[in-house]
C-alpha cells in the first residue's frame, strides 16, 4: 500500500508540476525577474500547494503513526546553520541560471530533449557528489 | 507560433490548480506514508548507502510515479515543457551541478522546504526558502540585467 500510495503521489505531483508551468524554464525565470518582465504565476503554485498541505499537516501534527499505522518519519532537525543558509544561497543560484529545480528537472528528462539531459545529468551528479562526500 | 518577444503570459488559475495537486500529492504521501515530498530528498535518499529495502522502495515507487506523469504530460500536454529552454547548455550543466549541491547541501528544495516545511511551520524551512528565493532573484537580476 505505501508504495502504490508514493507512485499516485509521484503521478499528481508530476501532473501538478506540468499544469503549474513549472517545467517551463522561461516562466521560472520570468517569475524571479523581479525587474523585469515579471510573471508572478508561480507564487500561486506555492499558494495553492501550502493551501492544502498546511491543513493537512496541522490535523496530523499529534500523531507519531500515518493513516496506515506506520512510522512518521518527518524532519528533527531545527539548527539554521551555515550549511543549510550555504546550501539554500546555492540552490536559489543554480534555480535562476537554468530555470530549473529538482522535480521539474526529472519530470523533463522524460521528454529526451538535450537541455532537459544536461541539467538532469548535472544535477545528478551534483548530489552524488554530495553523497559521496557524506560517506567518507 | 507564440512570439518569444511577448511579455509573459500571467496564469494565476493553472498555477494555482497545479499548486493545489502538488499540496494533494505531498499531503497523500505525508498522510500515509509519513514521509516529506521534497523531490531533492527524496532523491538523495536513494543515494545513500546503506539503504534499506522498504526505504529504497518507496523512493523509487515516488520517481516511477513522477516519471509517468512526465510522459502523460508529454502525450497530453506537451506545451508543459520547453524542449529549448532559453538557457545555453554551459550554463544548463553549471546550474544543474549547482542544484544537486545545494539542495543536498541545504536539505531541501521549493518542495522540502517551500511547500512542506513552511506548512509545518519550520523556521528552518522558511529561512532556506526566504534564502533560495533571494539568491534566485539576484542571480537572474544580474544575468539579466547586469551582464544580460
Amino acid at each position: 500500500m505505501p508504495r502504490l500510495i508514493a507512485f499516485c503521489s509521484g503521478l499528481l505531483f508530476a501532473i501538478g508540476l506540468g499544469v503549474a508551468g513549472m517545467a517551463q524554464p522561461s516562466k521560472v525565470i520570468a517569475f524571479l525577474d523581479v525587474a523585469g518582465a515579471w510573471d508572478p504565476s508561480l507564487a500561486f503554485v506555492m499558494g495553492g500547494a501550502i493551501a492544502i498541505y498546511a491543513p493537512v499537516a496541522w490535523l496530523l501534527r499529534r500523531r507519531s503513526r500515518t493513516v496506515l499505522g506506520s512510522s512518521l518519519e518527518l524532519p528533527t532537525a531545527t539548527a539554521i546553520d551555515r550549511r543549510l543558509l550555504f546550501g539554500a544561497a546555492l540552490f536559489g543560484v543554480g534555480w535562476g541560471l537554468s530555470g530549473y529545480c529538482p522535480g521539474p528537472a526529472l519530470i523533463s528528462l522524460t521528454t529526451l530533449a538535450t537541455p532537459a539531459l544536461v541539467f538532469g545529468l548535472a544535477m545528478l551528479t551534483g548530489m552524488a557528489m554530495h553523497a559521496l562526500c557524506q560517506r567518507k | 507560433m507564440p512570439d518569444p518577444s511577448a511579455a509573459p503570459q500571467f496564469t494565476p488559475f493553472a498555477s494555482g490548480l497545479g499548486g493545489l495537486m502538488i499540496g494533494a500529492a505531498s499531503a497523500l504521501l505525508l498522510a500515509f506514508n509519513g514521509r516529506i515530498a521534497g523531490i531533492s530528498g527524496i532523491l538523495g535518499g536513494l543515494m545513500r548507502a546503506p539503504l534499506d529495502r522498504e526505504d529504497r522502495a518507496w523512493r523509487l515507487m515516488f520517481v516511477a510515479g513522477l516519471v509517468t506523469g512526465g510522459v502523460l504530460l508529454g502525450w497530453w500536454m506537451p506545451s508543459a515543457f520547453e524542449t529549448t529552454p532559453p538557457v545555453g547548455w554551459a550554463t544548463l550543466a553549471l546550474g544543474g551541478f549547482i542544484v544537486g549541491l545545494g539542495t543536498r547541501l541545504g536539505s531541501g528544495c521549493t518542495s522540502g522546504h517551500g511547500v512542506c516545511g513552511i506548512s509545518r511551520g519550520s523556521p528552518r524551512s522558511l529561512i532556506a526558502t526566504a534564502t533560495f528565493m533571494a539568491t534566485g532573484f539576484a542571480t537572474v537580476f544580474v544575468v539579466r540585467h547586469v551582464l544580460g
